[in-house]
């Protein structure tokens, strides 16, 4: 890929949230300030909502993968900004395989990205168990993207749902770089990250450099759990990946990520699910560290949440605590419930296992509590609705 | 023959709790349930035509676990939600 330096004018005006949780979405608006905030209604109550996001080609359309407990997988559309939505007619499905051949259902859709700026109404969705998945009409139907849901090599390193995270394998990180619609990433738990130059056709693994749990084998792919993957806006040629073994950069053509987790302080570690890249900066990202040690608690470690920002490509981190709880706040972020707006300076804006959001108009200096007592989070999408 | 809806379905079906559908087995039956309430059948049978894992459905006294199962013109068909924890 080119390298070139991409000039981004940043944002100005008011942001919403757009809110996925365990039992419904929610909008949280702002003020051109950034400084009141006001929560929606629930949408979808009770509906098990992974990943609301919008469209930012028209700023109008809204896709949302839901399920609830009892009901299989669908997704909602909304093309006013969220006041109305619509079904999909025909949500992800993998393809019907006759009965003496195990077919694959979709459990749950779990990640939703547009496709390139130059491909109106094209969304890519990655699903549980892990597939990925296109439309082309603006999220209304889906079909299954590229060869990888039926290829045998694939399938060994999808493995099973026992080899998966706790509700199920995921597909995700599914990323476009913003100057080749046919430059193509995608990032699976478990099953590592992947590439494509020609728009699907063929995907390479890029997962040189990156640890997994001690005793195994790095160069089996299955083993690999890349948690969350980001590409820099201002340089596309960088990617930065939260990973279940550490915090790593990826500078292209390079294929080998460099684990800059390791310049972390060694009493917090490198582990955790969010990772945020800064939208004008390429050396500045955050993400926000977990306990990850003995049986995997989930959760800040010690009790005392924070975000640690790299402003130097991860050479070094600091640490960003003022605002949150001092001790007991037994919580973490999920790796959708992280992101950023592209103010100057950027805002931050996370969502919490324990059902609060947080917020930071000094990219992350300070943090305030802008709602609580919602459910479980699972997304939080930091965007600039249009009128 | 009569199907009955849980409430987490009635979104498609207008509200009504009860709808009367034709079919001889019960793979026809929720052809045409889909046919008239597009999208209800996805949410309780997957691609690969298996019940989803917290949807039982009875006919009358018997659970069923097949969508070959014959049905009578007389049988009762309940959707039930069931065991999905809080």
């Amino acid at each position: 890929m080119k390298s070139s330096p991409v000039i981004l004018k940043p944002a100005t005006g008011p942001v919403a949230l757009l809110v996925g949780t365990r039992k419904g979405a929610f909008i949280v608006r702002s003020d051109r300030a950034r400084r009141t905030w006001k929560l929606s209604a629930p949408m979808f109550l009770g509906n098990i909502v992974h990943h609301v996001v919008l469209d930012p080609r028209d700023r109008r359309t809204m896709l949302m993968a839901a399920s609830t407990g009892h009901l299989g997988p669908t997704l909602f559309r909304s093309t006013d900004a969220g006041k109305t939505w619509k079904e999909s007619s025909a949500p992800p499905a993998f393809p019907k395989l006759p009965e003496s051949e195990k077919g694959r259902a979709v459990g749950h859709i779990f990640w939703l990205t547009p496709c390139h700026a130059n491909e109106p109404n094209a969304w890519y969705a990655g699903t549980s168990p892990q597939g990925l998945f296109r439309s082309d009409d603006g999220g209304n139907t889906w079909r299954s993207f590229s060869y990888i849901n039926d290829d045998p090599q694939y399938r060994e390193w999808m493995g099973t749902v026992q080899d998966g995270t706790p509700d199920g394998p995921k597909l995700h990180s599914i990323i476009v770089d913003p100057r080749d619609p046919k430059h193509l990433y995608f990032a699976m738990s478990g099953g590592g990250v992947h590439e494509s130059v020609d728009g699907g056709k063929t995907f390479t693994t890029l997962v040189n450099g990156l640890d997994v749990v001690e005793g195994f084998d790095p160069t089996t792919v299955t083993f690999h759990d890349p948690h969350c993957v980001r590409l820099c806006p201002s340089n596309p040629d960088r990617l930065y990946q939260q990973n279940h073994c550490g915090i790593y950069r990826l500078d292209r053509p390079s294929s080998t990520w460099v684990r800059i987790g390791k310049n972390m302080p060694k009493k917090i570690g490198d582990i955790g699910f969010p990772i945020v890249v800064h939208p004008h900066h390429a050396d500045t990202a955050w993400v926000f560290p977990m306990d990850g040690t003995s049986v995997w608690p989930r959760v800040s470690p010690e009790g005392k949440p924070a975000a640690y920002v790299t402003r130097n490509a991860g050479k070094s981190w600091v640490r960003q605590d003022k605002g949150f709880p001092r001790s007991n706040a037994w919580w973490t972020v999920k790796r959708q419930a992280m992101s950023s707006d592209a103010h100057n300076p950027v805002g931050l804006y996370l969502g919490t296992t324990s059902g609060e959001i947080w917020a930071s108009r000094t990219e992350g200096a300070t943090w305030t509590c802008i709602a609580r007592h919602l459910p479980e989070i699972y997304s939080v999408e930091a965007v600039a609705l249009g009128r | 023959m009569k199907v009955h809806i849980p409430s987490a379905l009635r979104s498609y079906t207008g509200q009504q709790n009860e709808v009367e559908l034709t079919g001889a087995t019960l793979a026809e039956a929720l052809a045409a349930l889909d046919r008239r309430f597009p999208g209800i059948r996805f949410r309780i049978i997957t691609e690969q035509d298996t019940i989803r894992p917290h949807i039982r459905i009875f006919v009358n006294d018997a659970q069923l676990h097949d969508l070959t199962a014959p049905l009578q013109k007389t049988d009762t068909v309940y959707i039930v939600c069931a065991l999905s924890g809080g």
